[in-house]
């Protein structure tokens, strides 16, 4: 699925057409360049989850957890893991919380990951640096995350 | 207790990068504060490990706590309490300082105190001076960018945020952009020193009703910048985009922190987390409040206390221990601690 948004009230759009279709488990891997509109994204999820405090760039504290949202929220930012020897971290703890979870830099810790999730990638259109508008690709791994995609596909954001 | 008494409080501080004890007495008076820093073993994989972090703080938390007290020339038996960061910070880098908390609580049959850490960047300010109520803080580190009213010394309350990104987080970016090592702050500063204002950057949220910060659009109108001119095939003088991104983050701070400085009227300012080490914003802070609040009282910690430390720890638990605010053994990390907004 793909699918290209203007500006970036219409990725706060999308990302609150996801934020209502997410269940507990949801793991949803962002990928895309500083600027590209990540955090945005995870606004726009955490706004339709309920989560009534601003949502801040987790790329310091690596994790900001968000728990008064219809779901508990876990936002996380793998960049600073670039390491090849990150066995003994312990995300699956993370995982096993059961939290919709939004994960930057995913790439990191690739060995780490369950098995199903959503990978949605943010490009820039046109390799316009001032350019609003942004090219979304959405894959989905596990069953659960394809009827996720299927009804993504019924909204507006069909492509 | 009578003013006479000698409160010793050990603290722990194991919530990011630092791995700190130190022994503090009554809340004012550092009699040790050992730090281990990992920052280096960090540079090659451009920040935090969290899991690097944690064993290295397992490997040398015993050796800081005996060197903590030989120090300060005192022993386990001195001590009137125990304080650890509880949160925010990694969970596995809290649970160190925790657990060696609880075990010289239990083998000492001492109060433990869980302490904020942000709590304690602000009450660095006690080792420093006395601060009179009520007091405004300005947090602002990697992860931080708060402004904090304190009607006592015991309530903290957030009165202005970031939206997004911490202003100590927005040097770490731009200066990955530059290709300047994390952390990118000290760099960042001691280059826009050299360079002037050529670039006109935002001043977000300046206009608007409240106390709140944003750094995401400067950010990126500082990546749009440079990429733009690796397009053209024009080289930018770095010091100059230095200049440019510090003055635009500054102004911000300053003007926000004026703002609440008048609306509040506190007795005492506090500058406080390890932005707060970033001579441009001192300087321009200072100046702006001798300017116009001359009465003032400003205190701004020595660079040594504004980063993360254990000192700072047992500053802000000591007036947990007046207020008798313990622990029991059920302490858990809370990483994502926050002091509540105004009003909720």
């Amino acid at each position: 699925m793909q699918f290209v948004t203007q500006d970036e009230s219409q990725t706060m759009a999308f990302g609150q057409q996801l934020g209502q279709l997410v269940t507990p488990k949801t793991l949803i891997l962002l990928d895309g360049d500083l600027g590209a509109g990540k955090t945005t994204l995870t606004k726009g999820i955490a706004t339709a989850l309920g989560v009534k405090r601003p949502i801040k760039s987790p790329t310091f504290t690596i994790v900001r957890e968000y728990l008064k949202g219809r779901l508990p929220l876990f936002h996380m930012d793998m960049y600073r893991l670039e390491d090849g020897d990150m066995s003994s971290i312990d995300l699956q703890s993370y995982f096993d919380q059961g939290p919709v979870i939004v994960m930057e830099w995913s790439v990191n810790v690739l060995d780490q990951l369950p098995e199903d999730y959503l990978r949605i990638k943010i490009e820039r259109l046109d390799n316009e640096i001032d350019s609003t508008k942004r090219h979304f690709i959405l894959e989905a791994i596990g069953e659960k995350n394809n009827e996720l995609i299927e009804e993504l596909k019924k909204t507006s954001f069909s492509g | 207790m009578s003013e006479t008494e000698q409160n010793l409080i050990l603290a722990f501080e194991t919530s990011c990068d630092e791995t700190s004890v130190s022994v503090v007495k009554n809340g004012t008076e550092i009699l040790s504060n050992m730090i281990a820093t990992q920052v280096k073993s960090h540079q090659r994989f451009g920040g935090v490990v969290p899991e690097v972090a944690s064993r290295h703080h397992v490997e040398i938390i015993t050796m800081l706590i005996t060197e903590a007290l030989e120090k300060a020339g005192v022993t386990y038996q001195d001590l009137d309490a125990v304080a650890v960061t509880k949160g925010p910070g990694l969970v596995g880098a809290l649970l160190i300082g925790i657990s060696a908390a609880k075990a010289v609580a239990m083998a000492y049959n001492l109060p433990l105190i869980g302490t904020n850490h942000i709590a304690g960047h602000i009450k660095a300010a006690n080792l420093v001076d006395k601060v009179e109520y009520p007091a405004l803080a300005l947090v602002v580190s990697g992860g931080h960018t708060e402004l904090v009213s304190m009607k006592t010394p015991s309530d903290y309350e957030i009165i202005g945020d970031t939206r997004d990104d911490a202003a100590g987080e927005s040097y770490d970016k731009v200066g990955r952009v530059m290709g300047i090592n994390y952390p990118a702050g000290k760099t960042i500063d001691e280059m826009a020193h050299q360079g002037s204002e050529t670039f006109d950057f935002p001043r977000a949220m300046m206009k608007e009703d409240n106390y709140d910060f944003s750094f995401s659009g400067l950010k990126s109108a500082f990546i749009n910048t440079v990429h733009h001119a690796d397009q053209v095939g024009e080289t930018l003088d770095k010091n100059d985009l230095a200049t440019s991104f510090q003055s635009a983050v500054v102004e911000v701070l300053v003007h926000k922190t004026v703002k609440a400085i008048a609306e509040y009227q506190p007795k005492t300012f506090i500058l406080a987390g390890g932005v707060a080490a970033n001579q441009g914003l001192r300087q321009a802070l200072t100046e702006a409040i001798n300017q116009q609040f001359p009465d003032l009282k400003v205190i701004i910690p020595p660079l040594r206390l504004c980063g993360d430390n254990a000192a700072m720890i047992g500053a802000a638990a000591y007036q947990q221990f007046l207020d008798q605010d313990f622990s029991d053994m059920s302490l858990n990390a809370e990483p994502g601690l926050e002091f509540p907004y105004e009003g909720e």
